[in-house]
């Protein structure tokens, strides 16, 4: 690869107390590239995930962000480098508008006044939603009245709209119908045209065979390998995800 | 039925339900009561000055139900505060008197606050322990003995004085209901406390300084019971150990029955002013009908029953 890569992951491990929940994991993420995390349930994806966004710190080995070793010690440092996070669990607050959410922790303010420019807010929400074509009531809804697949919308309008370097997503399309699931793609596709760098975990293969550039594949922890998508097929991903061929 | 039913889930009985309540008990005391002077001017006038202190606390409180602490500790801090600046008082003058009360009520929140944020303690025990650490500390600071508060300036500005023909308890009161409610609406700490109480991890996730904004209410709450300490020591021209003493049913009760949830995320500081002139004129009603202490205790008991019931009813729907 002539390109420096976005994200450097070496030798990666976490440890919880004396589960390892990721060991010796490595993996180079370039601009515009999409690599597909699989596993089944507990292999560690989500661990890893949480790792290059700040929430975990790793137990050993090195993060390097555009070749410079960083460690985040909190969520909001790797936001502050462009790194986006749809979480698995969400993260939205449910009594606040959906406004406010896609706003948190970045409200925006009046000109040369402490207060909140609810007003604009509120309107670049709406073209927001509507962009992303997420079916809501409006952006003043409460994110509690909101269905699952709506809340899961608003997730990823979120981090779509902020993501400038990089954006994880952790099974971005688990709680969406088909229509709901080929938008979010067209959005990821969306985000490859921009040269962000896209890690996905998805437990549907077909999603992952659509999207992605790379899989990678852990089993119980354990890195058990990397495969260009153009040059493997479902097969060879089960086996190596049950661990049987 | 089902109409109805549905009528009643869209209405968010929770946000108007202290607006109706003030309304129908003030018709209930303005007819029952209308002989015994319920309605005069002067009356009315009493109550809102009687409740200055009660809603200074009130507000303080609203940030910290809205970041899903509590704290039980701010009828202490009232007493400790109203004593210090007296002493203070007497001894140089009526601004380091302010400063030492305002600073005390600041210290102690931010002590509750340190614990709760970097400790990880339940704010529930750290305000219920130095509740009754500050107490004790208020009867042992004078012997019990209750401390005069001559300084006219002082019982001017924080007790009996008026501007502009306003009552200065009015000003204080009405003024800091419009200043936290300005900063609970309309500001990002206000926004970032409300985020912090209705999903913390989201909050933090997403930036926020979720220890900072714990620590932050808790001494917002610190120097809103100093406050009312001063505003106390004002009105009554003396400082006691009693201060404060009986203001954590009335004040939570104020909160609660405002609109503001126990379980954080959303609140109101209208409504706790709201909350506060209801407690308070429930207060002047019952003693005007002649209920002892205790039966006004009971009856302040049921509203705060009333109130809880509802608020759970709203946050299961
Ligand atoms: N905070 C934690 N403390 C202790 N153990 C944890 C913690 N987080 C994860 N684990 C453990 O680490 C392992 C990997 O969990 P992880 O959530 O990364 O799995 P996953 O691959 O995302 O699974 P799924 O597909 O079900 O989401 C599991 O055995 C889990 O129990
Ligand atoms: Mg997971």
């Amino acid at each position: 690869m002539e390109t420096q890569p976005l994200l450097e992951l070496s030798h990666i491990r976490k440890q919880f107390g004396g589960v390892v929940a990721v060991e010796d994991f490595s993996l180079d993420l370039h601009p515009g590239e999409i690599v597909a995390l699989v596993g089944d349930n507990g292999a560690g994806k989500s661990t890893l995930i949480k790792m290059i966004s700040g929430v975990y710190q790793p137990t050993d080995g090195a993060i390097r962000l555009s070749g410079e070793t960083v460690s985040f010690t909190d969520a909001s440092e790797a936001r502050a480098r462009g790194i986006e996070v749809v979480y698995q669990d969400l993260a939205l607050a449910d009594q606040q508008p959906v406004y406010m959410n896609l706003f948190l922790g970045r409200e925006k303010l009046m000109k040369g006044l402490p207060l909140l420019d609810r007003r604009s807010m509120v309107k670049e929400a709406q073209q927001l939603v509507e962009d992303l074509d997420v079916r809501i009531p409006s952006a003043k809804a409460t994110i509690r009245d909101l269905s699952g697949g709506q809340r899961q919308g608003i997730a990823i309008a979120r981090a779509t709209h902020w993501a400038k370097q990089l954006i994880l997503l952790d099974e971005p399309t688990a709680a969406l119908g088909v229509a709901e699931t080929a938008k979010v793609e067209k959005q990821i596709a969306a985000l490859k045209e921009r040269n962000v760098a896209i890690l996905i975990i998805s437990h549907s293969l077909d999603q992952v065979f659509r999207l992605s550039d790379r899989i990678c594949v852990l089993r119980r922890g354990q890195q058990i390998g990397i495969r260009e998508t153009a040059k493997t097929d479902k097969n060879e991903i089960v086996a190596m995800i049950t661990g049987v061929n | 039925m089902e109409q109805v039913k549905k009528i009643f889930a869209r209405f968010d009985l929770q946000q108007y339900v202290v607006y109706v309540g003030f309304l129908l008990i003030f018709l209930y005391f303005a007819v029952t009561l209308h002989d015994d002077g319920f309605l005069t001017q002067r009356n009315l006038t009493n109550i809102v000055l009687q409740t200055a202190p009660a809603t200074i606390m009130a507000i303080g409180l609203v940030f910290v139900l809205s970041a899903r602490e509590i704290d039980l500790s701010f009828g202490s801090i009232v007493a400790v505060a109203a004593l210090s600046a007296a002493v203070v008082m007497q001894e140089y003058n009526m601004f380091l008197g302010i400063a030492a009360g305002l600073g005390v009520g600041l210290a102690i929140g931010l002590f509750n606050g340190v614990l709760v944020a970097y400790l990880r303690l339940p704010s529930f025990l750290v305000t219920l322990a130095t509740m009754g650490l500050f107490a004790g500390v208020a009867r042992t600071l004078t012997n019990l003995r209750s401390i005069p508060v001559i300084d006219s300036g002082f019982t001017g500005f924080f007790g009996a004085g008026s501007f502009l023909g306003v009552p200065s308890l009015v000003w204080w009161s009405f003024g800091a209901v419009i200043v936290g409610h300005y900063i609970y609406r309309e500001t990002r700490f206000g926004a970032h406390v409300l985020a912090t109480g209705d999903n913390a991890r989201a909050a933090q996730v997403s930036g926020i300084k979720v220890p900072r904004i714990r620590v932050a209410v808790l001494a917002l709450s610190g120097v809103c019971a100093g406050l009312a300490g001063l505003l106390y020591a004002g009105r009554l021209q003396a400082a006691k150990y009693t201060l404060g003493e009986t203001d954590l049913m009335t004040v939570i009760a104020a909160v609660i029955v405002g609109g503001t949830l126990l379980s954080g995320g959303k609140g109101t500081v209208i409504g706790a002013l709201v909350g506060s002139l209801l407690m308070g004129m429930l207060n002047n009603g019952l003693i005007l009908q002649g209920l002892s202490v205790s039966d006004q205790m009971i009856v302040r008991g049921i509203i705060i029953l009333v109130a809880v019931a509802v608020s759970l009813r709203d946050t299961n729907h």
